[in-house]
């Protein structure tokens, strides 16, 4: 069982988060005509990477959207930083 | 080999004599001793069968390295399967019996299988039973397959205890290593907790003849006593049993026979693994008969449980032994040297002498030793690597873990002054490397292309041979290995055989041992009953159902009360058959006017000058254009473009809506609107609040409800469908929401929840009659309403079901907008959602295909008999099944086929006359 901290209610069980997604990622202006391919990358395409990763997360209890930099191998959790405070 | 139990000496106490049966025959035993222990002191040779073969099988380890003598346990009300008998504490009364064996290990019919091991090798099974049709075999081979048996008294009151634990360090394993690092470690003042999965601590400590100057009795009490004395707590029959994620460590603290263990979920700061090492047995032809264990195993019988197996021993051992405590029990010792020449077993039921070469001399037992092999299981699971070692034969922890430190014989230090300064220093958080020592064994690894059945895997029947055949059949990674010929899967986990098994793979190819590696350890380190995992996470426990503010109203009115979506919702009303009752609410809200506790519904707010816009990206339908106090209907889809989720939409005020959402579906829309409100909109000009348990939601519907609503004093003025209106009903705030589900007039009435019972006894006085779900599905199902997750599935898109404006004409962006336009939204052939005629008088089985030579076209989502129409109806996605209305098709469902005609979704009032009334 991991231990997650969210920035509004400090470190709680896995279990009352609810992944989000890789953080970066950006809707294409769908207005604009977008490819196939570019649709499909943003849908389906995950970078997935060994080690550091940032990923979007919500705490299911505040619902707050935050930033987890955390290690995909060794499952520690490097920083969490609330969604509003990244640029 | 006949056992004989000594005066004295052992953890054991002589004064409690326990009396307990084994395979129908009755024993005694003392307190403190195992079944095994106290079978091997009554001199029983043969304590269980092999899986495979049925080959008489005898104690090989004195505590979790066993596999053999595996047992059915009972003991008054309670009875167990599979328990190692090494690790089951005797107690007065017990029935304990051999698994795999009939009628007993002594004598078993199914011993002659033996016989056929010649065509009965690795692969067989998967060699054997391809042809005809497996399907054949399979009764009788899963007749044969499994250990054990289950009790058929069931225990609901067994319930595991389960506690979260914290503590500074964490020491795992009670042995000389153990002692010594949580004593430095709780001197210094830290929170220590030291875990011990026998009953008594000491390890292999009373082996010994003397620890730093004093007996191991003394030397381990003092030890405790230190520790304790320095707040560390001591957990006895505690099994560390895996590592997890963030440093949670899974103890097994057992509350004795029969009662469910408590599961203590420890966050430690630091953890020093002391759990100590086996010894691995040698390969050669015979040694898994009863009489050959391991060296360990012979000692701990004499130092803990004041056993001595035989008065005539051999002992064939890679590391070093110290006879003398045998000798001063009064046996007689003879040592064979491994490295002077294939040793024999002399062939028998059990063993009687063995053979070297020229050498032969008879032995009521061997004891054998391959060297020691450090429990490294736990490094394992917190992610330690492993090094080989060519001075020990073994796998050592390598590198470092930042909670995690293994010492003593768990980290390849053998000598007892070296793991005693390692622990200690371990213990204050010195750093430090392992020690050098002299330990040293020469390779005694099996030889391939030798003669005779020789066991790698005792328990699982895998020979030598087995492996040679796995090798040349090409699985010769050590995870294909283990697969192929089930080496390493016995109840032990490949504590016993891995080693040998991966050596003689490596020998085999001609590779070095670290170069063929491990199989990967996994958590549990000993069989745990599931129950442990379990404990209160069970019924509401574990899936609280949701309940309605009416709850106590439903009950008293008769209600059959089911789950629907995770509420507990009025399936119907009142004794009688379901069937009839559902029709008669259904035949009342048609006719006259039904009563529907509709809470459940989603009530989730959206609020803010930004909320027009974000809905309106979030609806598939243009939302913009919705005015205030009007409705609207639409869905929510996935990026993907796959539908999500339907339900209304009101707008109260320019910044202010009211998403209604499904009963079952409340906290995943909430979830998705606070993403995609947080993650890519602006969070200070859109507000979201979930009110749905703050509001009560009760449904009037049917041509009388109307006049219902005056007579109850509900203001509805005079509102026309899918319009909302805001009033007061006894000077509390109510919503009218003229919406439909059952495709009559019907009018949700949402009122603070604490009134909900007031306004449901108006509206029943008024003349309404209560109407479960049940009724309301077979009434949206004629209506063709769908359910989302039930009428549509994880491919529906809502041009599949109808609705294929917005997907061309919406101007503005929303999210799934792209995915409706990509070849798979465009194919020809999607399942569209249809309705289903057939002449019978039952209704199509749910899940039956719609079937075109042979090939499932879609299937059939909804059906019902309508008591309305007072004929069945359904519908089904069909491929291409909007153009296809009328077309005859054939319904398909186990064997057995129905005509029907695809018809339109709606098969009642398909003008919609009846909900504007």
């Amino acid at each position: 069982m991991q231990i997650f901290s969210c920035p509004f209610c400090g470190p709680r069980p896995e279990t009352e988060f609810h992944f989000i997604g890789e953080l970066g990622k950006t809707r294409p202006e769908t207005l604009q005509g977008v490819s196939d391919e570019d649709w499909a990358r943003y849908l389906y395409t995950q970078r997935n990477e060994k080690g550091r990763v940032q990923e979007v997360w919500m705490h299911m209890p505040c619902a707050e959207l935050f930033v987890m930099e955390r290690d995909s191998v060794t499952m520690e959790v490097i920083t969490v930083i609330a969604l509003r405070g990244v640029s | 080999m006949s056992g004989t139990r000594l005066a004295s000496g052992g953890v054991i106490d002589r004064s409690q004599p326990l009396t307990f049966r084994f395979d129908g025959r009755s024993y005694t035993g003392f307190a403190g001793d195992t079944l095994a222990s106290a079978l091997m002191a009554s001199g029983v040779r043969v304590l269980g069968r092999s899986f495979k073969y049925h080959r008489p099988r005898g104690l090989w380890g004195a505590w979790s390295d066993d596999a053999n003598a595996i047992m059915n346990v009972s003991l008054g009300a309670s009875e167990l399967p599979n328990c190692p008998a090494s690790m089951t504490y005797l107690e007065d009364g017990m029935t304990a019996r051999a698994v795999n064996a009939w009628p007993s290990a002594g004598f078993d019919v199914k011993g002659g299988l033996d016989a056929l091991h010649r065509w009965l090798g690795a692969g067989f099974y998967y060699k054997t039973f391809m042809w005809p049709d497996w399907h054949l075999f399979e009764p009788s081979i899963r007749k044969m397959a499994g250990l054990g048996h289950v009790s058929v008294n069931v225990s609901e009151d067994d319930v595991a205890a389960h506690q979260h634990a914290f503590c500074d360090v964490l020491v795992v394993g009670g042995g000389a290593a153990g002692l010594a690092a949580a004593r430095a470690a709780a001197e210094l003042g830290h929170d220590v907790c030291l875990v011990d999965d026998q009953r008594v601590p000491g390890g292999g400590v009373y082996q010994m003849q003397q620890v730093e100057g004093q007996a191991p009795a003394d030397w381990i009490a003092e030890e405790r006593a230190s520790l304790e004395a320095a707040g560390a707590r001591v957990l006895s029959e505690t099994t560390a049993f895996g590592v997890y994620d963030h440093g949670l460590i899974g103890l097994a603290q057992s509350r004795g026979f029969g009662a469910a263990p408590r599961l203590i979920r420890m966050r430690a700061g630091r953890v020093i693994l002391a759990a100590g090492a086996l010894d691995r047995p040698l390969t050669f032809p015979g040694n898994d008969r009863p009489g050959v264990m391991a060296l360990n195993t012979g000692a701990e019988l004499l130092a803990r449980y004041g056993t001595l197996v035989g008065q005539t021993l051999a002992i064939v051992s890679a590391r070093g032994c110290d006879v003398q405590p045998f000798e001063a029990a009064g046996a007689r010792v003879s040592r064979f040297d491994p490295k002077e020449g294939q040793i024999a077993a002399r062939q028998g039921r059990h063993v009687t002498g063995l053979v070297q070469g020229t050498r032969f001399e008879p032995f009521d037992a061997v004891f054998v030793s391959g060297g020691w092999t450090p429990l490294v299981h736990l490094w394992r699971h917190a992610g330690g690597k492993l090094q080989w070692c060519d001075q020990r034969q073994a796998f050592l922890p390598d590198g470092q873990l930042t909670q995690m430190r293994a010492v003593g014989a768990a980290n390849g230090t053998f000598d007892l002054p070296a793991a005693l300064d390692e622990a200690r220093a371990a213990g204050r958080g010195d750093a430090g490397a392992r020690p050098a020592t002299a330990y040293h064994v020469d390779p005694s690894w099996p030889a391939p292309r030798s003669k005779g059945r020789q066991w790698i895997d005792f328990q699982h029947d895998v020979t030598l041979k087995d492996v040679e055949v796995a090798a040349r059949e090409n699985y010769v990674s050590v995870e294909h290995l283990k697969r192929y010929t089930t080496l390493g899967m016995a109840s032990d986990q490949g504590k016993t055989s891995n080693m040998a098994g991966l050596a003689a793979m490596a020998a085999i190819q001609g590779r070095p041992i670290p170069e063929v590696g491990t199989t990967t350890f996994r958590p549990p380190f000993v069989p745990v009953p599931l129950e442990l995992y379990r404990g209160h996470h069970r019924e509401q426990l574990w899936h609280p159902l949701k309940r309605l503010p009416l709850e106590p109203v439903h009950r008293d009115l008769g209600a059959a009360l089911g789950e629907y979506g995770g509420w507990l919702r009025p399936g119907w009303y009142g004794a009688g058959t379901p069937a009839e009752r559902v029709a008669d609410e259904v035949r009342t809200a048609r006719q006259g006017a039904g009563l529907f506790d509709g809470s459940p519904l989603g009530k989730i707010e959206v609020m803010g000058p930004g909320a027009e816009a974000f809905l309106n990206f979030v609806y598939y339908n243009t939302m913009r254009t919705l005015a205030p106090g009007r409705l609207r209907y639409g869905f929510m889809l996935t990026e993907a473009g796959i539908v999500f989720d339907d339900g209304v939409l009101a707008r109260l005020g320019q910044d202010h809506f009211i998403v209604s959402c499904s009963s079952s579906h409340v906290d995943a829309v909430r979830t998705h609107l606070e993403a995609w409100r947080q993650d890519g909109n602006d969070p200070d000009s859109i507000f979201v609040h979930d009110a749905t348990q703050a509001w009560a939601t009760v449904t009037v519907t049917g041509p009388e409800a109307p006049a219902i609503l005056r007579a109850a004093g509900v203001d509805a003025g005079d509102l026309a469908h899918m319009n909302l209106h805001e009033t007061e009903w006894q000077d509390t705030p109510m919503r009218i929401a003229r919406v439909s589900f059952s495709g009559d007039a019907s009018f949700e009435l949402s009122i603070r929840a604490s009134r909900a019972a007031a306004l449901w006894s108006a509206l029943r006085n008024a003349g309404a009659t209560p109407i479960g779900i049940e009724a309301m599905s077979i009434m949206r199902a004629e209506k063709g309403f769908i359910i989302i997750g039930k009428d549509t599935d994880g491919q529906t898109m809502p041009h599949d079901l109808g609705f294929t404006f917005p997907r061309t004409k919406k101007t503005a962006a929303f999210i799934g907008d792209r995915s409706l336009h990509t070849d798979v939204a465009r194919a020809p052939g999607r399942k569209q959602l249809v309705g289903l005629a057939h002449g019978g008088d039952a209704p199509l089985p749910t899940g039956a295909h719609v079937v075109t030579d042979g090939a499932s076209e879609g299937y059939v989502t909804s059906s019902y008999f309508s008591p309305t129409l007072d004929r069945p109806i359904a519908l089904a996605l069909v491929a291409n099944g909007a153009s296809r209305i009328g077309e005859a098709v054939t319904v398909w469902h186990l064997g057995t086929q129905y005509a029907a005609t695809i018809t339109m979704p709606c098969a009642f009032d398909p003008e919609g006359g009846r909900i504007h009334a």
